[in-house]
């Protein structure tokens, strides 16, 4: 079957813990995760967890509602890439006396719109916020040209094209329902 | 209401009778001696069943939560009590079963250093429980204890583990009850689409050959009268599954058996005929299905759920009707016309004799030669009336008393079905003797599997449980025997067993028993075991190669029932 890369993201409780919960759906169905990032929402007391994953629709949906299962999880959703905005982050350290003697390599950096934000006499460091693709491509550039001493990504961080936070009206509908009830 | 300062173990007993519990199946240990300390206030009003293993305790609260509707409680120590419970949590999990249980843990400041009988619990049991708690300050006890009995018994039951640190064992606090009807990440019951309910009445409507499917669902959700209007309104015939088999009276004439690789030979052909399969309250599971690219692929298929995870996992179905299935089957029975089916339902009568002659006569009916199983199973559930709660081992006694045991109450049969645990029989029917003090108790169960929970004959003496132990004896593993002779050329590896003398055994635990080797004894000693009070153990010699016959092989497609082997 077809593989995408989606995006799932789940807002939970903050409950130590979870983070296993969650990342046993996916060992369960032997499924990797390619990027994952924890961090407390917008929403206070509600962590947001952004991940991502290779593989086809029918499995993304189960996984989802399975992580959705879990008592602390309060909405789980699965987006392709032209549903969400994201972004990643990368560091690259840079041999200090290469970088003073390749002027390609400033040219390199200015190019992928990467910032240099530390220097000192034995390296400098690159920062390069982006897409995937362009943080592996600046990479793969700075690699050929040899000067690359360190080199780290972050995991996606990922917003839905809606307006709000979906989970703050989930979270109001869920109690008028239940005030509803009394 | 006023507060009182009360250790937390204290307070756990106050929360359990605050919750409704009467019953709790338990063996101490160091790290939960507080609690059980305090229960020595609370006997009275905390009935506390002294088991002799700690799985045995689990299975005991499973045939207790199963045969009561109520949540099944066991009490132990850290580590290796904690550890032995988890064979019962995972069953628990997947029959739906709901069980708390209740661990004692090393205190806050020694956690994650290995201290003596640490173990991480809650790491342990969360792929395996619905819900996985530690408990580390005493005034945290209420609170956890009313979330524990709301997840376990509400929505898709399941078990809980309370995972219950010393340190707020013995820590005092102002104690108040606590009540919980609402989690804000946690929706028990979800919403039912009704345009889903319109569509599943509009296939029904225009069915000519409809089959509904009916699984434990429908017992947890107390549905049994709504099933009957449902299916009788449209003249829908069915099948149950193994869990879902007492949904509905076994001489029902819309009932047509059981589902699944050992189920009845016409439900599970009809299967693949109809027009209109409904599925209610069960999860397709592979046991049922047999291969899915050759499963109902002529069907529209509605599938009524509560549980949102299982639309669509093993089965794609036309129309999810998620949501309680008592309110579900009612709305449905109000949107669909009244029908008569009698010509599809005449077309099972074939199958249903050609399964009679082929093997339920022979097995059940047998004039010569060795008893079998099924025999006796039938003989027991006749000897009852039909009104006994069946309870099995795993394993050829399982299927074939399943088979040939006849429901007429509801919650009338306890058997690991998801999990297979052999073992689970004889603690299980321990706690159905406490669950329906009022009913008489059966528990079939072959030699592998009494050999499993043994130790229980100590429960059962000590409390004078009234289960009558049908031992099926046939000196084998009976169920991997006969997939040896089948599928692996008749090499019986490690199937064979030397098997101990039970009567021996029986009486060094004072239990009353009785060994049957002849056809003609049989009637006579079940009367006996019947009409004996407290319990008793019927050791019965049957047929050392007999096997569980309709059968889909694994794998295999469900109208492609072998009718010998």
């Amino acid at each position: 079957m077809e593989k995408t890369l989606y995006t799932l993201i789940v807002y939970s409780e903050n409950i130590a813990g979870l983070l296993n919960q969650v990342t046993a759906v996916f060992t369960r169905r032997q499924i990797n995760i390619e990027s994952l990032n924890v961090s407390a929402s917008s929403i206070q007391g509600i962590h947001k967890y952004t991940i991502t994953a290779w593989t086809d629709e029918e499995t993304i949906v189960k996984v989802v509602k399975q992580i959705e299962k879990k008592i602390e999880v309060i909405q789980a959703h699965y987006f392709t890439d032209n549903e969400i905005f994201y972004h990643e982050i990368a560091l690259y350290k840079l041999s200090t006396p290469k970088l003073e003697c390749d002027t390609y390599i400033s040219k390199v950096i200015r190019r992928y719109g990467a910032s240099i934000v530390e220097v000192n006499p034995v390296y400098s460091i690159v920062k390069k916020t982006g897409m995937s693709d362009e943080i592996t491509a600046l990479n793969s550039e700075l690699q050929s040209l040899g000067c690359v001493l360190q080199f780290v990504r972050s995991g996606r961080v990922a917003i839905t094209k809606s307006c709000v936070e979906r989970v703050n009206e989930y979270l109001a509908e869920r109690a008028e329902k239940y005030r509803h009830t009394k | 209401m006023t507060k009182e300062r009360i250790t937390g173990a204290e307070a756990l007993m106050r929360s359990l009778e605050h919750h409704g519990v009467t019953t709790l199946f338990g063996y101490p240990g160091g790290s939960i001696m507080p609690v059980f300390d305090a229960l020595y206030d609370h006997t009275k009003q905390l009935n506390h069943i002294l088991v002799r293993h700690e799985q045995a305790a689990t299975h005991a609260a499973e045939g207790y939560a199963r045969v009561s509707g109520k949540v099944g409680v066991c009490l132990v120590t850290s580590g290796p009590g904690a550890t032995n419970t988890v064979t019962g949590i995972a069953d628990a999990m997947i029959d739906s079963t709901p069980i708390i249980v209740i661990a004692g843990q090393v205190g806050t400041s020694l956690l994650g250093s290995d201290a003596f009988q640490e173990v991480d619990l809650v790491g342990v049991t969360q792929p395996i429980s619905k819900w996985s708690y530690q408990i580390r300050r005493a005034e945290d006890v209420p609170m956890a204890v009313a979330k524990a009995f709301y997840i376990a018994r509400s929505g898709r039951p399941g078990p809980v583990v309370l995972d219950f640190a010393k340190n707020a064992q013995v820590e005092t606090f102002d104690y108040e009850p606590v009540d919980i009807d609402y989690i804000r990440s946690y929706v028990p019951v979800p919403d039912t689409d009704e345009t889903a309910l319109d569509e599943a009445a509009r296939l029904i409507n225009a069915a000519q050959r409809p089959f509904a499917l009916i699984g434990q669902g429908v017992e947890l959700g107390n549905a049994r009268e709504e099933l009957l209007a449902f299916l009788e309104k449209a003249d829908i015939p069915c099948g149950a599954t193994l869990m879902g088999l007492s949904d509905i009276p076994s001489d029902h004439c819309l009932n047509k058996g059981m589902l699944g690789m050992h189920g009845n030979l016409a439900p599970n052909v009809k299967t693949n005929e109809c027009d209109v399969l409904i599925a209610i309250g069960m999860r397709f599971d592979d046991r049922v299905t047999g291969n899915l690219k050759t499963y109902a692929r002529q069907a529209k298929i509605i599938h009524l759920d509560i549980d949102p995870a299982e639309i669509n996992k093993n089965v794609q179905v036309d129309v999810p009707v998620l949501g309680d299935c008592k309110w579900t089957l009612r709305e449905l029975t109000a949107r669909i016309q009244p029908a008569q089916h009698t010509g599809w339902i005449d077309s099972f009568k074939p199958y249903e004799e050609q399964e009679y002659t082929y093997v339920i006569e022979p097995e059940v009916f047998p004039t010569e030669g060795p008893i079998k199983m099924g025999e006796v199973a039938r003989a027991v559930s006749e000897a009852t009336n039909h009104q006994a709660i069946l309870v099995t081992d795993v394993g050829q006694n399982q299927m074939l008393s399943a088979r040939y045991f006849k429901y007429q109450q509801k919650r009338s049969i306890v058997t690991s079905g998801g999990l297979g645990t052999m073992g689970f029989g004889l603690p299980a029917a321990v706690g159905a003797t406490f669950g329906a003090p009022e009913r008489q108790v059966c528990a079939i169960m072959g030699d592998g599997g009494l050999q499993m929970s043994i130790q229980e004959l100590g429960t059962i003496m000590e409390q004078h449980a009234p289960v009558k132990i049908i031992l099926l004896n046939n000196n084998y593993l009976g169920n991997v025997r006969q997939w040896q002779a089948m599928f692996f050329n008749r090499r019986y590896s490690f199937t064979p067993m030397l098997n101990p003398d039970y009567m021996k055994i029986a009486e060094a635990y004072g239990i009353p028993s009785q060994v049957v080797e002849r056809r003609e004894e049989l009637a006579g000693a079940i009367e006996n075991m019947l009409s004996t009070d407290g319990p008793f153990l019927l050791e019965v010699a049957v047929i050392e190669e007999g096997n569980v016959l309709p059968m889909t092989p694994p794998g295999g497609t469900v109208n492609e029932m072998l009718l010998e082997c």
